[in-house]
């Protein structure tokens, strides 16, 4: 019962909050929303068994993604998106990047709906005893899915590289 | 419902009223004893007109707050300007929930299960107070970019920076003492460290882990923008930082969840390194049977923690501050490559003598 409620009250306020990140103008908000959306998510970890993920959610996207996020729009100092267009009205008549944004959303949805409306095939495809203590995810994390973990890192680590260089500074020659 | 089930719930209601209010009167008493110690340091009296040798001297200062005009600058963000200083101080007593303060105690027989003195005891304890401890720098980031003014949006950019930047040492220098307890539950950490080596040593993480000790101590004075890491506020370059535009209660709020952070941090140092409510001090005495039989533990967490807080207040009334590139430079090639030596250190030792 107390479940049933939890469920329902933070997948509300993470699909309201979410809803509303692309609906505001001004990204300070869009921020602050989104960070709303991550602790209702994690919310819905706890309910699941699994503090772990919940925190650990909190701590990777609220606490320390976002304050770059945040940082980042600061420092743009943009209280407005400039749009040429009331893209909200027409997303097919803005500029190419936005065509190809909406083409995404749309894809999304088609691919939302199919998810919703189809009938699960296999019920108990998923592990039955949940992996809610922090050793059996670390001992899955560092066996079974040593490999993924380990690309995982590498592609951050490319990425971090990728990003030192476009920022560097043109040496003076 | 029967009885004792009753009882819990009213015993909980209490101790989290306890704790509540315990942190608000922390905050006033930090405010009073760092303005004193700050006047003993500097061969003066510090305030002394109000109450006693100026005892009540923040409950005036409180008083003229409220009675202070708010005001909002033209052009800052209503709404966010005034979210922010309750996001600091939300964050501020949130991260106190899972800190524990005492043994398990029946209260003199009153329960039949003993009951935990601490708010919740959540297996994930630590990661807890440190998730939520980095909710708070939204608080003042907001606070800073909100007011419309260039000298908050600088303290409200150098907040962000500094505290990613010091969260990763502080994050590394637990993970070490997690290693050594092998548990993420503060509960289970403190009573880990129950007992005495030789039979005189007291059993804290603090002889195992000195140089994490430390590390612990200099990013949580970073955490908690303290002297001489206060780049958000530094009153000679930003006035007065992030909340150069704040007054009233919406001022009053920053300092308020700036002391509850110390308190926090305070908390959490004593139950990871010095031993929570076991032992009273770093060697064995014949006290600590006594204080365990008759459930005192919380006194002992009490000093402890002061004693932490008078290092805070002692360290910003010594040092002077940092530069910011110095801080930063400190941040990422100092302090950071040696908490992750100390942690490579921790886990072999660990590996070796108990795997």
């Amino acid at each position: 019962m107390v479940e049933t409620i939890a469920f329902y009250t933070f997948a509300g306020m993470a699909i309201l909050a979410s809803a509303l990140v692309i609906g505001q103008r001004n990204p300070m908000y869009s921020v602050m929303l989104l960070i709303a959306s991550f602790g209702a998510l994690a919310g819905l970890y706890i309910g699941l068994d699994a503090p772990f993920a919940a925190v650990t959610q909190i701590i990777v996207y609220a606490g320390a993604i976002m304050v770059l996020f945040l940082f980042v729009v600061m420092l743009l100092n943009a209280p407005q998106e400039d749009t040429e267009h009331d893209v909200r009205m027409h997303p097919f008549a803005g500029p190419g990047p936005m065509r190809f944004g909406a083409l995404l959303a749309l894809g999304l949805a088609a691919e939302l709906g199919w998810a919703l409306t189809r009938t699960p095939s296999e019920a108990g495809s998923f592990a039955v005893t949940p992996v809610s203590s922090v050793a059996a995810i670390g001992r899955s994390l560092f066996t079974e899915y040593a490999f993924a973990f380990e690309v995982t890192s590498i592609l951050i680590l490319v990425a971090m590289v990728g990003a030192v260089v476009l920022a560097r500074r043109e040496e003076p020659r | 419902m029967d009885s004792e089930t009753l009882i819990r719930f009213a015993v909980y209601g209490v101790i989290v009223f306890v704790a509540f209010n315990a942190l608000i009167i922390a905050s006033a008493i930090l405010v009073l004893a760092e303005r004193k110690v700050m006047g003993f340091m500097q061969q003066r009296y510090g305030p002394y007109l109000v109450g006693f040798h100026g005892s009540l001297q923040p409950f005036a200062d409180i008083l003229k707050l409220l009675f202070k005009e708010e005001l909002t600058p033209k052009g800052a963000d209503r709404i966010l300007f005034t979210l922010a200083p309750m996001l600091s101080v939300v964050a501020a007593f949130t991260a106190f929930a899972t800190v524990p303060f005492g043994a398990q105690t029946t209260l003199f027989g009153l329960l039949k299960e003993p009951l935990n003195l601490g708010i919740s005891d959540v297996n994930v304890g630590v990661l807890v107070v440190f998730a939520v401890t980095s909710m708070g720098v939204y608080g003042i980031v907001l606070a800073g970019w909100s007011s419309n003014s260039k000298y908050s949006l600088f303290g409200g950019l150098r907040a962000s920076a500094q505290m990613i930047s010091y969260e990763l040492s502080y994050a590394t220098a637990l993970a070490a003492v997690i290693l050594l307890a092998n548990s993420l539950s503060l509960r289970e950490v403190v009573d880990s460290q129950a007992g005495t080596w030789f039979g005189f040593i007291s059993k804290w993480y603090i002889f195992l882990q000195p140089v994490g000790f430390i590390i612990y101590m200099i990013a949580g004075i970073a955490e908690t923008n303290r002297a001489p890491f206060d780049f958000p506020e530094a009153e000679q370059e930003l006035v007065a930082g992030y909340n150069t535009e704040y007054s009233s209660v919406r001022f009053a709020l920053f300092p308020q969840a700036e002391y509850i952070n110390m308190v926090t941090m305070s908390g959490v140092a004593t139950s990871l390194y010095l031993g929570g409510w076991q032992g009273l001090l770093p060697f064995y005495t014949p006290l600590d049977p006594l204080i365990q039989q008759y459930g005192l533990g919380w006194m002992v967490f009490i000093a402890k923690v002061s004693g932490i807080l008078f290092f805070y207040i002692w360290m910003r009334w010594t040092l002077p501050r940092y530069r910011y590139d110095q801080l930063m430079a400190f941040g990422w090639k100092a302090l950071f490559p040696l908490s992750v030596i100390n942690l490579l250190v921790t886990a072999a030792g660990v590996l070796y003598f108990n795997g």
